[in-house]
């Protein structure tokens, strides 16, 4: 009976341990830290705000983080800096408003934590996601043409439409309009900037 | 002629040990017969994702099929259906046998087979319909969580109800290795959700909260059950005690102190204290502790018998269980080095290694313990020893040409992705034919568990005749030509 005591109540600090040390220090190292007033007077981080907040959602229902990170890894370890995909590391501070976090593993496709300075086109980002192969023929992205409303040959075109570039058109689509889902995830993914220079990711 | 009837029980002590197996019958039945669906529904899962990676029109363009779903049912069924159903099998029937009892709360823990088993189911459709959470290995809407957690608690009490009945003096190592994982998991899933999905943490402590949990539930859960289903199956084939009693106890403690501090290398070079990476490095590190130590145990342990793996089936897997486990777990040490990282960290590496362990340690011993324990249950042997050959070299072959592509395709995407000269979409395109080798060697290993579903399936049915010995993988046996004998006589 003693012995049971011992080797359950030693299998259970193992536990307790690793999860004060890992987890509970951590998250109370980061406690304290907040958003930082730009020159301008808006804060980095901001929080996500509706259409944002929408895109966000959709980002993590498609699971995106299976082949995208949203971490920039610091000069001199990789290559991410040379590759263009930030101008500084990630630190702590960039993810204050990341509920659930979407820091990723997986690098099928690039880096995604800046992707709103590196691609700040809308109409890019709305052709890329109705059929990747219109502008990085040979990537392995799914289409997302659900997020999509088609506009075929002699209809009325509005104005928010995006023109498919000639000798990419599938079908008789010409344009495409993004629906509500689509302009969110447009909208989330043109706000993943972290080219705010903090003054932590400099040391 | 081979068909006869079963001998009678011959001793006091077998008979003993046919009313404990008695008692476990249903309820292990239905979690391994359980376990072997969901593998197969994971498995078809992961082809499906691996097929969209190389050819993504592949059922394109349906939004609950899309690969980031497809993909995060795929990794939940394995680990919960497959991994949480075979492992609490293996965890009752083990348990009941080496305490000696009968299997206590039998129709509770039947219910709870069947809560569990109905949790995963919504749980993956709350994925695909695009509920998913968003955390890696956490997918499962909240909502389904009480589904799995409620009937996981049942195995609690009843791995502890059986633990303070048992008739044994002596208690055996597998039990400490199983008492550890019925602490550990309610645990691990508790705090991971309370952490990640409620909120108690934030930023990036939650990511640690994530990978602390993605790395346990295969450390200190899958891993644990793997090691005492070898620790029992490995002596009780050959006949002979385990090698050492002193490396076991080494074993398990440096295992349960050291893997549980390991996760944080999969955030290496993210945005996390310089010490929360360093401490996941030096876990993985000292795994060489207990890995070597079992390792010594369970490899002196066989030295002499090896000429037993051309007969037996449980001691075949098991044993192919035990070797991959040191060779996965040197690999997995080595991998968690920030220099290694540095070129393996985000690419098909890692999914080699996973796929390493789970499929080439966890999977064969839980196999292992199906092919000893499913004849002893049922009271029947298995009926084809050609589809028990079928199902290893499925499972030795597919896994091996799995870990080889991803891995070697992981080095050289690593090292291009270092390389800024090279256009990323080249790094795409560079690994796609090591993709199709991957759906190959998935394909292999779907093909391996359906040929052991359909001797499970007639291991389960009840038979006219049944052998009096057991299956071995030198025999021709098949009970389809007994069956058209007697229809010829």
């Amino acid at each position: 009976m003693s012995r049971t005591f011992i080797l359950a109540l030693g299998i259970f600090l193992t536990i307790a341990s690793s999860i004060t040390g890992l987890v509970i220090i951590p998250n109370w190292q980061f406690k304290a830290l907040q958003p930082i007033v730009k020159l301008d007077g808006t804060r980095y981080p901001e929080p996500y705000f509706g259409e944002q907040a929408k895109g966000r959602e959709i980002y993590i229902n498609q699971g995106c983080i299976y082949c995208h990170t949203q971490q920039v890894r610091m000069k001199g370890y990789g290559a991410d800096i040379r590759r263009g995909w930030g101008t500084r590391r990630s630190v702590p501070r960039d993810y204050l408003m990341d509920r659930p976090h979407q820091l990723g593993t997986m690098r099928t496709g690039p880096d995604l934590a800046s992707i709103g300075a590196r691609q700040p086109s809308a109409e890019w980002h709305a052709l890329h996601l109705y059929n990747p192969q219109i502008t990085s023929p040979g990537s392995v992205m799914p289409r997302f043409e659900y997020f999509f409303r088609e506009v075929y040959d002699g209809e009325v075109i509005p104005n928010d439409a995006v023109k498919i570039p000639r000798g990419r058109q599938a079908s008789n689509a010409t344009h495409i309009v993004p629906t509500d889902r689509g302009r969110a995830v447009i909208a989330y993914l043109k706000r993943l900037n972290q080219s705010y220079p903090l003054p932590e990711a400099n040391q | 002629m081979i068909a006869q009837p079963l001998p009678p029980a011959i001793g006091p002590e077998f008979e003993a040990r046919v009313e404990v197996d008695g008692s476990s019958r249903a309820v292990v039945v239905l979690f391994w017969g359980t376990s072997l669906l969901w593998l197969t529904v994971a498995s078809l899962a992961g082809i499906i994702s691996s097929i969209k990676l190389h050819s993504p029109d592949f059922l394109g363009g349906i939004e609950w099929l899309t690969f980031g779903r497809i993909r995060a049912v795929h990794w939940d069924t394995a680990i919960y259906g497959f991994g949480g159903l075979a492992a609490s099998g293996t965890l009752l029937w083990l348990q009941a046998r080496l305490c000696q009892v009968r299997l206590p709360y039998r129709n509770l823990l039947l219910v709870g087979g069947v809560v569990f088993n109905i949790g995963i189911l919504l749980g993956v459709i709350g994925i695909l319909m695009g509920q998913s959470t968003g955390v890696e290995t956490l997918e499962f809407p909240l909502w389904a969580m009480p589904l799995l957690v409620v009937p996981y608690v049942f195995i609690v009490i009843a791995n502890f109800t059986m633990y303070f009945k048992k008739v044994t003096k002596h208690t055996y190592v597998s039990q400490w290795y199983l008492m550890a994982v019925t602490v550990w998991f309610p645990i691990l899933v508790l705090s991971a959700e309370a952490c990640t999905n409620l909120g108690a943490v934030d930023g990036v402590a939650q990511a640690i909260a994530n990978w602390w949990y993605g790395h346990n539930v295969v450390g200190l859960f899958a891993t644990p059950t793997g090691i005492a289903a070898a620790y029992y199956l490995i002596p009780k084939v050959i006949g002979k005690p385990i090698h050492s009693y002193h490396l076991s106890l080494l074993g398990f403690w440096s295992n349960a102190i050291f893997y549980n501090w390991a996760g944080t290398h999969h955030l290496t070079g993210g945005p996390l204290p310089a010490w929360t990476i360093t401490l996941g490095v030096v876990g993985s590190l000292m795994m060489f502790i207990p890995v070597i130590t079992i390792g010594i145990n369970h490899h002196m342990t066989m030295l002499g018998s090896f000429h037993l793996l051309k007969t037996s089936p449980t001691l075949r897997f098991a044993v192919m269980g035990s070797m991959v486990y040191t060779l996965s777990s040197f690999q997995g040490s080595l991998e968690a080095l920030r220099s290694h990282q540095e070129v393996t960290h985000f690419t098909h590496y890692t999914i080699g290694h996973v796929h390493f362990g789970m499929y080439g340690f966890f999977a064969p011993l839980m196999f292992a313990m199906m092919y000893y324990g499913m004849p002893r249950l049922m009271d029947q042997e298995w009926s084809s020893a050609r589809l028990i050959r079928i199902h290893f070299w499925c499972t030795l072959v597919g896994m091996l040409i799995y870990v080889f592509a991803m891995c070697y395709a992981g080095i050289r995407q690593g090292l291009m992705m270092n390389d800024p000269a090279v256009p990323f979409l080249n790094i795409v395109r560079f690994t796609i034919p090591y993709l199709g080798l991957r759906t190959l060697g998935g394909v292999i290993l779907l093909s391996g568990t359906i040929a052991f579903l359909i001797n499970f399936i007639r291991i389960i049915t009840p038979h006219k005749y049944t052998w009096a010995t057991p299956t071995l993988l030198d025999s021709e046996r098949d009970w389809r030509k007994v069956v058209a004998k007697e229809k010829e006589q």
